[in-house]
């Protein structure tokens, strides 16, 4: 190095990092531009096996399901989601809809878990929106919760046949996520 | 139609500030004398136009008028008239009209009171300042504009957030802009002398003023923020390494090694390029700061709303003030060394060390605060660093900072005698020990009480090494004449003295705060008590209690010191309407060294039972009086004589007039 | 503009949140479990602990870290449930990992090359001090003598 150049060197430093700072906002930004929201939390139980629970059934439910609690043993065998959900819930009611037609469609069971609710006000609200569960376990005290590592409802998990978590979706599932990565998700873990 | 004329009058500012920022510049660079001259006015045009926007857009709140958008979203007609004014800076719209005002309203004082400027480069620091105002009113008006109308206007607002109605927070943006912002005119000036090629004493002597004044507020700033935060958010805490704090704190950190660094310049030429390295760094971090909470990367308490347009538009403006600065100081800054010679050991010596600690423990902080962004962003995971991790890399950081600050005012310029200076201290270095020990053995003896032990320690040493500093200076045979010494000292001395003072002060608070603080909650129903630290405190019972706009809760607690009663409190849970929000009101009871401080809880079951949060925080006022004496010693050195009568001339200089200082 | 509300709505409503009632009875027990909570982040709040928040789930936490303290975990034990279902972001001390190495190498790189800086420009600055006087002509011995004297001179000019 020249005399010249090594003693310019460290000048150049600050505008180097602040170049790298630059950088790094700027493909931040476009994460979020595109969607991306710095608060979520992803999974870190992305192939794990789904924890061990056995939750209490959601009496008052119609149809006769009111004795269908969840166990881990009984989700295997089978592809399913596993939806955490509240009456209180506001965003929950923007995604029931479609968990309604999923659940008329019969093409993936989706259990249900009553996050921190009351079981009259979750029956109602079942009663009021209708009901797309198959199972449905009550979870008062987030043990549930926080042994999947949820932050917010509704969160949704795919679950396949061995009861392993293969993923995790945070917030309302839309029509386009759906189509986009659900289903061909859970088309690829059946044989 | 006032909402129209601020309107206008931002338009038109963008105007002024593009001339401002253009045509000087060019003026310099061609010697031509009327382009040059075209600052100055310039800069005060905006100032006025600047500050009519601001008020058309007060008055828009004041007199709740919906049809605004930022004054619906905002604001609502039963919030009292101080919040209906601090609501205009408490959304991102408006307070970026105040940054923009404040930006103006310095660069308005620089050209009215920097009349002895040499030409050249009093219109380049105005022209920087009018480009980095061009920046600021162009996203304003383009991206954040807060003159919008809506059609039809509603009959009623949205409200201000209740945290937001409150007089500590509602004073805390424009005192922290200030500073902040005020930033910005050292930054011109380093800009300004890289283009002039030149740094000489007489530029660090025009800096200091607007450097100290900016310091000065900044302080306060960071003081009331984290004053609010202590009586607020209701456990007694009072800092807690939160990502837009930081953002505070660290262009403070590297303002405080700027005021030091420019003395150095002042006195002997050297440290120059230190120096407009730490100018320009410390606006940059204030633009940082500006960035990362308004454009939603990083998430915190402060953020405003997110929105990543904006946020684009920003990191532009970053990038090109703090690109462009820095690329000018990669050119320019290498030939700008030189200046006097100086031993190791001497003041020189001691300030360069100085610097490397407070620029090293900025960094630090920086990159705690950034890390969790660029790890996600580099897809090495989402992690979290919290206040463990900077408490353990910042105290040591600071320690050896606070033991130089004891020596530093003892060494002398060019060459210090280290052994005559230490020697000096042998008083402050006793008393050191003894209060280490006594405090490590007061607090109990065990092993975490060390760090109490060693924190007491330093602001000891600080405090007397300080005292000792400035007795040595005035001391006489005879009281009189001490007295009249000291008056004859430049206030810029007493000014130190006050501020390291102040600093002592505040680490007694920061080490008292954290090692001492006793903490107790129970249920009490009405005539039952608690006991903490030697003090009783009663439950008197509840009662419902209207608020403006707000319903409350307020408990009633007698505080017993032995048989006396020494205070009664009443803290309040509080639940605004618009929007429904609910906060705590602590009450506080300051005895001069400790606070006592009791929180409600929620009601427990049907007796009048309710869960009460009693902390004892002995040293916590301790906290506000350092930084309330720092911010006078700046204050008293911002008054020296010597500043409000300007730089010599280069020519000719009066008789007699360089001082001894 | 309710983004923001919710965003100081979740933060702002503590109190400092353990209620009496979560408390376990036996108090080294409820000690640990206070120091565990002020370890652990509340993930839907903005830089809080659990035992500061009083959003719900961290109230859920914090009985849940009582639960298994009280049946036998170990403090580290607890810590890691949590970390193993939310991951590293959970802990409020990032863990000294391969990820991490730059944040806890960091500042003693950064004070290193400061030093060194620091160093190498006190040097050249004492040798420019030492190749004055020796151009001077002055002998060792003149030197360290006007050395002592320019102390003294500084010492009573000093501010």
């Amino acid at each position: 190095m020249t005399a010249v150049a090594a003693k310019r060197w460290p000048f150049l430093v600050p505008l180097l990092v602040v170049a790298a700072l630059v950088g790094i906002f700027g493909k931040r930004l476009l994460d979020v531009q595109q969607g991306a929201d710095p608060r979520l939390l992803p999974t870190v139980l992305l192939q794990t096996p789904f924890p061990e629970m056995d939750l209490p059934p959601l009496p008052g439910r119609a149809q006769g399901k009111g004795t269908l609690g969840i166990k881990t043993s009984e989700l295997k065998g089978t592809v399913s989601l596993v939806n955490v959900w509240g009456s209180w819930c506001v965003a929950c009611l923007a995604e029931h809809p479609l968990l309604m037609e999923l659940a008329k469609s019969d093409d993936v069971p989706i259990h249900g878990i009553a996050w921190r609710d009351e079981p009259t006000a979750s029956a109602r609200w079942l009663a009021q929106h209708g009901d797309p569960y198959a199972r449905i376990g009550q979870d008062p005290r987030s043990h549930a919760a926080i042994a999947l590592g949820v932050t917010g409802a509704p969160e949704t998990f795919v679950v396949d046949a061995a009861g392993v978590i293969r993923y995790k979706h945070i917030g309302p599932i839309t029509p386009e996520i759906w189509r986009d990565t659900l289903q061909p998700l859970i088309a690829s873990l059946r044989p | 139609m006032i909402i129209e004329l601020g309107h206008f009058a931002l338009a038109v500012a963008l105007v002024v500030a593009l001339v401002q920022g253009t045509l000087p510049l060019a003026g310099a660079a061609r010697a031509n004398a009327a382009w040059m001259g075209l600052a100055a006015p310039a800069a005060l045009v905006q100032c006025a136009l600047a500050l009519i926007a601001f008020g058309a857009l007060t008055h828009a709140y004041v007199t709740s008028d919906f049809s605004v958008v930022g004054v619906f979203e905002n604001s609502h007609t039963a919030k009292p008239l101080l919040y209906k004014i601090s609501g205009v800076w408490g959304n991102h719209e408006g307070s970026m009209v105040l940054w923009i005002a404040v930006l103006a309203l310095f660069g308005a004082c620089v050209a009215l009171f920097g009349r002895n400027l040499p030409a050249r480069l009093k219109a380049r620091a105005l022209a920087v300042q009018g480009l980095i105002g061009f920046g600021f009113i162009a996203f304003v008006l383009f991206t954040s504009n807060p003159f919008l109308r809506i059609d039809p206007a509603p009959a009623q607002g949205n409200g201000l957030n209740p945290l937001l109605q409150d007089p500590g927070l509602a004073f805390h943006p424009p005192m922290l802009y200030l500073g902040y912002v005020g930033f910005s005119v050292a930054f011109s000036f380093a800009v300004a002398a890289l283009l002039e090629g030149r740094v000489d004493a007489a530029w660090a002597r025009w800096v200091r003023p607007w450097t100290l004044a900016a310091w000065m507020f900044l302080t306060l700033g960071i003081g009331l923020g984290s004053w609010w935060a202590y009586y607020e958010l209701g456990w007694g805490g009072w800092w807690f390494w939160d990502p837009v704090e930081n953002a505070s704190f660290i262009p403070w950190l590297t303002g405080t090694a700027l005021l030091h660094s420019a003395i150095v310049v002042e006195r002997r030429e050297a440290l120059k390029s230190w120096t407009i390295l730490l100018a320009i760094v410390t606006f940059s971090l204030s633009l940082l700061g500006t960035f990362l909470v308004r454009s939603g990367i990083l998430t915190s308490v402060h953020a405003f709303a997110a929105d990543p347009t904006r946020g684009v538009f920003v990191l532009m403006l970053l990038a090109a003030a703090i690109g462009g600065s820095f690329t000018l100081y990669a050119m320019r800054a290498p030939a700008m060394e030189g200046g006097g010679a100086f031993a190791p050991i001497s003041r020189e010596g001691g300030l360069l060390i100085n610097n490397v600690l407070l620029a090293t423990a900025a960094a630090t902080v920086l990159l705690g605060t950034l890390y969790p962004l660029i790890a996600d962003a580099l897809e090495l995971g989402k992690l979290s660093v919290g206040a463990p991790y900077f408490n353990s890399v910042f105290v040591p950081l600071m320690t050896p900072l606070v033991i130089l600050a004891g020596i530093g005012p003892f060494l002398s310029w060019k060459r210090a005698d280290l052994a005559g200076a230490l020697q000096r201290l042998k008083l402050a270095g006793g008393a050191t020990v003894v209060i280490a020990l006594g405090t490590w053995v007061a607090a109990g003896g065990d092993l975490i009480d060390l760090a109490a032990g060693g924190g007491m320690a330093l602001a000891g040493w600080l405090a007397i090494a300080t005292v000792t500093e400035w007795l040595g200076r005035i001391r006489a045979s005879d009281g009189a004449l001490s007295w009249k010494r000291a008056a004859q000292l430049p206030r810029a001395a007493h000014g130190m003295t006050l501020a390291h003072l102040g600093m002592a002060v505040l680490i007694v608070g920061v080490t008292g705060a954290s090692a001492w603080k006793q903490e107790r909650i129970e249920t009490l129903k009405p005539g039952e008590s608690i006991e903490v630290a030697g003090y009783r405190f009663q439950f008197e019972g509840a009662r419902r209690i209207p608020g403006p706009n707000y319903s409350a809760v307020e408990g009633t607690y007698r505080v017993f010191r032995g048989e006396d009663e020494i205070a009664l409190l009443t803290p309040e849970k509080r639940n605004y309407l618009q929007p429904p929000q609910q906060t705590t009101e602590a009450a506080i009871h300051t005895t001069f060294l400790t606070d006592l401080y009791a929180v409600i809880g929620d009601q427990d079951g049907d007796q009048g039972a309710f869960v009460a949060r009693i902390y004892y925080e002995p040293f916590v006022p301790c906290l506000w009086y350092g930084v309330l004496l720092m911010a006078l010693g700046g204050l008293v050195s911002l008054s020296d004589r010597r500043l409000r009568i300007g730089a010599p001339r280069r020519a000719a200089l009066p008789a007699g007039a360089v001082p001894a200082e | 503009m309710m983004r923001l509300v919710l965003v100081l709505l979740l933060a702002a409503s503590s109190a400092g949140a353990v209620n009496p009632n979560e408390r376990l009875g036996d108090p080294a027990q409820e000690a640990r479990a206070r120091e565990v909570s002020k370890a652990l982040r509340c993930v839907v709040c903005q830089n809080e602990t659990i035992d500061e928040s009083s959003a719900e789930l961290a109230k859920d936490m914090r009985l849940l870290v009582r639960e298994r303290i009280a049946a036998g975990d170990s403090n580290e034990q607890v810590v890691n449930y949590m970390v193993q279902r939310y991951g590293d972001f959970v802990l409020l001390k990032p863990r000294f990992t391969a990820e991490t190495l730059a944040l806890w190498l960091g500042p003693a790189l950064l004070l290193g090359i400061g030093a060194l800086m620091a160093a190498r420009r006190l040097r050249r600055a004492g040798a420019q001090a030492g190749v004055t006087q020796a151009a001077a002509g002055l002998s060792a011995e003149e030197s360290a003598e006007l050395n002592k004297l320019m102390a003294k001179t500084n010492k009573d000019q000093r501010s």
